[in-house]
């Protein structure tokens, strides 16, 4: 089954929620209406079209535009080689989409990461942590409102964000007291 | 007469299901255990925060991100041509092969992917080839270390060093190469170069075959690898493995073969894939990578057209104005090609609106670049599909039931690079 014969039994199946197919280079990308349904259109790819491959789930941000996000998963099928992009749009005030993670296993880290990076939140994921940025941050860097330069932010300064286990045992990380410069000899100016 | 003694090994089935017993035994309680994020087996930044109940693994739970330098923000804020320095700084054990990934994609974009010179092609292969070998002797000195056996890191690395040498004359950096070009490459071939690599496979063939006397049939390597972390057919598909850790649990895939680009298609080469998906099938199968890389180096140097001096001068650039940089000597004496310096240099090459993924074979997996743009010089969303990352997200599911020595082994077999995995 070629690329465009899975996107056409696709939209057999879905019918008006699915829009497209449009080609670039050869390649294949649907557009969901619904983004709701998306999980839906994802388990039926992969059980009645074979794509049992996850490559890649991106995010886009159209600042300014609505609908401002665009979710975009890459389908692959290993034994037919086929491949197949889903795209489909989700707006500012929902921000929120159901998980793939029972499709496919791949998607679980993936999802972290557009959560992490976008905060698209998905619905059903289990475990829906930052996962690039640390526990408490408090931005979306990869959206376009965020500067390059960063913003500034508190810095967690132990390596534990939790309580540790063994705390007051003899090898447990504590809180240091003072700054880098008092606490690490070697950025020290000379004159000193 | 020596007598033939049968190494009794159970089958991976019986042998999990058994340390699953062993661990109802135990209930006993529980401890957490921090390793990493700085640990000498973690190989970079990672963190992983074991649950043990005794020595046994129960729970696994993977950090990642110490390494995030947002570089596909970064990417976002500059034209492509700029961005190719920070390719050398993804998978960083195999900068050549990134630099080419990254090429092909916007190459991709662009829509000259196919018009790309033979000679051209023939260079790039050969470059991701000598990636793939110089990653998998690491990965593979690495993985040996970890397990003990110091003698084999000493021996890949000798060959390394050999590597690094030949990427100084090709490219003129040891590591941080950036040698593609958009639409080509930043220089041919130097003169000798054929001749030292030829030199350097003849050498490397004899350090693969010595390292796998040391290991491959070595009992201590072969009982403490085998049967260890089966990644079953099944997981490896649904979990996004790519690479030799997919092709290690009997998957066929290498997109090489299943998507050609470049010139792999005239080339002959063989994917090895293991049976089992344990640790010592990705072991095997990454030192048969390496030895289809030599085959596939020693038939470019062969056949390389042009020679390995070019003395016929074929183009090593497509031959679009607008896309590669014109010589220094038209730029200064015609005002087209002074033009199309000056817009290349200040706004870049000037893709089409459109989207596309383009995934490279790696010697980690596949590296995918996901770009969409809207027009003009600079991407507008740039993802990186890095393999490090998504083959360690199936860590969770393949760490309990192991013993905690085994989990040093299990990460050295996944073969991983942080750089990568953090982007």
């Amino acid at each position: 089954m070629s690329n465009l014969d899975s996107a056409q039994s696709l939209k057999a199946k879905f019918g008006d929620l699915i829009s497209g197919p449009s080609e670039f280079r050869g390649e294949i990308t649907l557009s969901v209406a619904d983004a709701e349904r998306m999980a839906e259109v994802c388990a039926f790819a992969k059980s009645n079209l074979g794509f049992d491959y996850l490559v890649d789930l991106s995010s886009l941000d159209h600042y300014g535009e609505d609908p401002r996000w665009t979710v975009v998963y890459e389908l692959r099928n290993l034994s037919t080689n086929a491949e197949l992009r889903l795209k489909t749009d989700v707006s500012e005030e929902k921000s929120e989409l159901p998980s793939v993670l029972g499709v496919w296993a791949t998607a679980n880290w993936h999802e972290r990461e557009i959560y992490d990076m976008m905060g698209l939140r998905f619905k059903g994921h289990p475990d829906l942590r930052r996962i690039l940025m640390w526990e408490g941050y408090p931005y979306h860097p990869l959206r376009k409102d965020f500067p390059l330069a960063g913003k500034p932010t508190n810095v967690p300064e132990v390596a534990f964000t939790e309580i540790t286990p063994m705390e007051g045992g003899p090898f447990v990380t504590l809180p240091s007291s003072g700054d880098a410069v008092s606490r690490e000899p070697r950025v020290r100016t000379p004159e000193e | 007469m020596a007598t033939v003694q049968d190494i009794q090994i159970p089958d991976p089935a019986t042998r999990t299901a058994a340390a699953l017993e062993d661990l109802q035994d135990m209930q006993g309680e529980k401890m957490v255990l921090n390793m990493g994020p700085s640990h000498p087996a973690t190989h970079g930044v990672l963190r992983i925060v074991l649950e043990l109940d005794g020595e046994m693994i129960t729970k696994a739970e993977p950090d990642v991100g110490f390494l995030h330098r947002g570089d596909e923000k970064i990417a976002e804020n500059m034209t492509y041509t700029q961005f190719i320095p920070y390719t050398d700084r993804l998978d960083y054990l195999a900068p050549l092969a990134n630099n080419v990934a990254y090429a092909l994609a916007v190459e991709k974009l662009l829509g000259i992917h196919d018009q790309l010179p033979p000679r051209c092609q023939y260079i790039r292969v050969m470059c991701a080839e000598l990636a793939r070998i110089s990653s998998h002797l690491l990965g593979l000195g690495a993985f040996a270390m970890d397990m003990g056996a110091v003698t084999v890191f000493l021996l890949t690395f000798t060959e390394r060093e050999k590597i690094y040498n030949l990427c100084e004359s090709l490219t003129g950096a040891r590591f941080t190469t950036t040698y593609t070009r958009i639409g080509g490459l930043s220089r041919d071939l130097p003169p000798g170069w054929a001749d030292q690599c030829r030199k350097f496979l003849e050498e490397v063939v004899h350090n693969i075959d010595e390292s796998e006397t040391l290991l491959t049939r070595n009992r201590i390597w072969v009982d403490r690898i085998r049967d260890l972390a089966v990644i079953s057919k099944a997981d490896a598909i649904s979990y996004g493995l790519s690479g030799p850790n997919l092709r290690g649990s009997g998957v066929e895939y290498d997109l090489r073969k299943a998507k050609p680009y470049l010139c792999y298609r005239d080339l002959e080469f063989d994917i090895p894939v293991g049976s089992t998906g344990d640790c010592y099938d990705r072991y095997l199968v990454r030192i048969e990578e390496m030895r289809q890389s030599v085959r596939i180096l020693h038939q470019c140097l062969d056949r390389i057209p042009g020679g390995a001096d070019n003395r016929s001068k074929e183009p090593i650039n497509v031959a679009d104005g607008k896309v590669v940089l014109p010589s220094k000597q038209k730029v200064l004496s015609s005002m087209e090609e002074l033009i199309h310096q000056f817009m290349l240099v200040t706004e870049g090459v000037n893709c089409p609106p459109g989207e596309i993924y383009f995934g490279h074979e790696n010697p980690k997996g596949e590296l995918g670049f996901y770009i969409h743009s809207k027009g003009g010089g600079t991407p507008y969303r740039m993802k990186i599909r890095s393999p490090s990352f998504v083959n360690l997200s199936i860590i969770p599911k393949i760490f309990p039931g192991c013993m905690m020595s085994d989990s040093v082994a299990i990460l050295g077999s996944l073969d991983f690079v942080m750089g990568e995995c953090d982007r």
